[in-house]
C-alpha cells in the first residue's frame, strides 16, 4: 500500500475537532498526573504512548497510591478491554493483504474511542493513511494538553474547565446520533443503551463495578442481544 | 518506591497489546452472521453507554449537563458535524453556568 496524500490530509482534517477535544480533556488529565507525582515529561510520555483517557487516569491513581505492578497490569487490562473489541472490528475491515507493519501501526493509531469511531464510520475497507493522518493531529492535542495540564493545571478558570469537560461527549453524540435517522435498529439500540447505562449505575452489584468494567459488560451483553435479534446483512467485501 | 517509568511502560505495553493482538492475529474474514452483527453494534452501544449518564455529571452543574446532552442530540440529528456538536455542547454548559 503506497502513501496516499489526499487520504492522509482528510484524516488530518477530521482529526482537528478530536484533537481540540482531546486537548481540553487531557488538560484535566494532566492535573491528575501532576497530583500523582508525575513530571510534565513523564505525563507527556504516558500520553504519547497510551492515548487512553480512562486507562491513564486509573493508572495515575495507582502510581499515586504506590500500587503494585501487577495491579497496574490488571487495571489497565480491564479499563481498556473495549479496545480489544475495537481491534476485532477493525481486523474485519482492513484489506486482507494489509502488511504486518500497517496492522501494528493501525493498532497504535486507530484505537481510541474517537479515532476508532471516525475510522469505522467510513465506507468500505479501512485506509490506514486516513487513521495515521487523524492520529497525528489528535495525538498532538492529547499529549500537549497533558503536558500543559501538569505545568499550568490550576491557572485555567474553573468555568472553562467545566465547559470543556462535555466536549468529548458531544463528539460521541456526533458519531452515534446521525445513523439513527435512517436506521431504526440503531435508533432503538442507542436509546436502550442510554437507558440501561443509566439504570445500571443504580443497581447494587453493577454500580459497584468500575466504570470500565461496567462498560465492557453492558457492551457485550447489549451488542450480543442486538446481534441475535437483529442480525445485519453480511457484507462480503473481499 | 516503585519507578514511575516502569509504571508507564506497563501501561503502554498492556494497552498496546490489547489494541494490536486481534488486528495482527485475525487475518480471515469471520463469516458468522451473529459475530459480524455483534461487531457492527459494538461502537454504537459502547459510545452510548459511555455518554449517558456520564455527560450530565461531567460539568459543574447537572442542569447544564442535561441541557448540553439534549442540545447535543438535537444538533447531531440536524447537522451531524463532529465539531459543531462538540462546540454547541460546550457553549451550552458555559452559558448556563453563567446564568445559574
Amino acid at each position: 500500500m503506497s502513501f496516499d496524500k489526499s487520504v492522509f490530509k482528510e484524516g488530518n482534517k477530521d482529526g482537528i475537532p478530536i484533537g481540540l477535544g482531546y486537548f481540553a480533556v487531557a488538560f484535566s488529565l494532566g492535573i491528575a498526573a501532576s497530583n500523582a507525582g508525575l513530571t510534565a515529561f513523564q505525563a507527556g510520555l504516558s500520553s504519547i504512548l497510551c492515548n487512553a483517557s480512562a486507562g491513564q487516569y486509573a493508572g495515575y491513581t495507582i502510581i499515586e497510591s504506590n500500587g503494585t505492578y501487577l495491579e497496574m497490569v490488571i487495571v489497565t487490562l480491564i479499563i481498556n478491554a473495549r479496545y480489544l473489541l475495537m481491534s476485532f472490528a477493525l481486523s474485519q475491515r482492513v484489506e486482507k493483504n494489509t502488511s504486518l507493519i500497517h496492522r501494528l501501526l493501525l493498532g497504535f493509531t486507530a484505537i481510541t474511542d474517537e479515532l476508532f469511531a471516525i475510522a469505522i464510520s467510513k465506507k468500505g475497507n479501512i485506509n490506514p493513511y486516513y487513521s495515521y493522518g487523524a492520529f497525528i493531529v489528535a495525538s498532538f492535542g492529547w499529549a500537549s494538553g497533558t503536558v500543559l495540564g501538569v505545568i499550568a493545571g490550576n491557572l485555567l478558570p474553573n468555568r472553562l474547565v467545566s465547559a470543556f469537560s462535555v466536549l468529548l461527549f458531544g463528539m460521541f453524540l456526533a458519531v452515534i446520533i446521525p445513523p439513527m435517522k435512517q436506521n431504526k435498529t440503531i435508533r432503538a439500540i442507542v436509546v436502550i443503551s442510554f437507558f440501561t447505562s443509566f439504570v445500571s449505575s443504580y443497581i447494587p452489584v453493577l454500580s459497584n463495578l468500575s466504570d470500565g468494567t461496567r462498560v465492557i459488560i453492558l457492551t457485550i451483553a447489549l451488542s450480543l442481544i442486538a446481534a441475535i435479534l437483529f442480525p445485519v446483512e453480511v457484507i462480503d467485501n473481499e | 518506591m516503585n519507578s514511575i517509568y516502569i509504571y508507564i511502560f506497563i501501561m503502554f505495553f498492556v494497552t498496546y497489546l490489547i489494541r494490536v493482538l486481534p488486528l495482527t492475529l485475525i487475518r480471515k474474514k469471520i463469516k458468522n452472521r451473529t459475530f459480524q452483527s455483534f461487531l457492527y453494534y459494538v461502537p454504537y452501544v459502547t459510545l452510548a453507554i459511555m455518554t449517558f449518564p456520564a455527560m450530565i455529571y461531567a460539568s459543574n452543574n447537572i442542569i447544564a449537563g442535561i441541557i448540553a446532552f439534549i442540545v447535543g442530540i438535537f444538533v447531531a440529528w440536524v447537522d451531524g458535524s463532529l465539531f459543531k456538536v462538540a462546540i454547541s455542547c460546550s457553549l451550552v454548559v458555559f452559558i448556563i453556568e453563567l446564568i445559574i
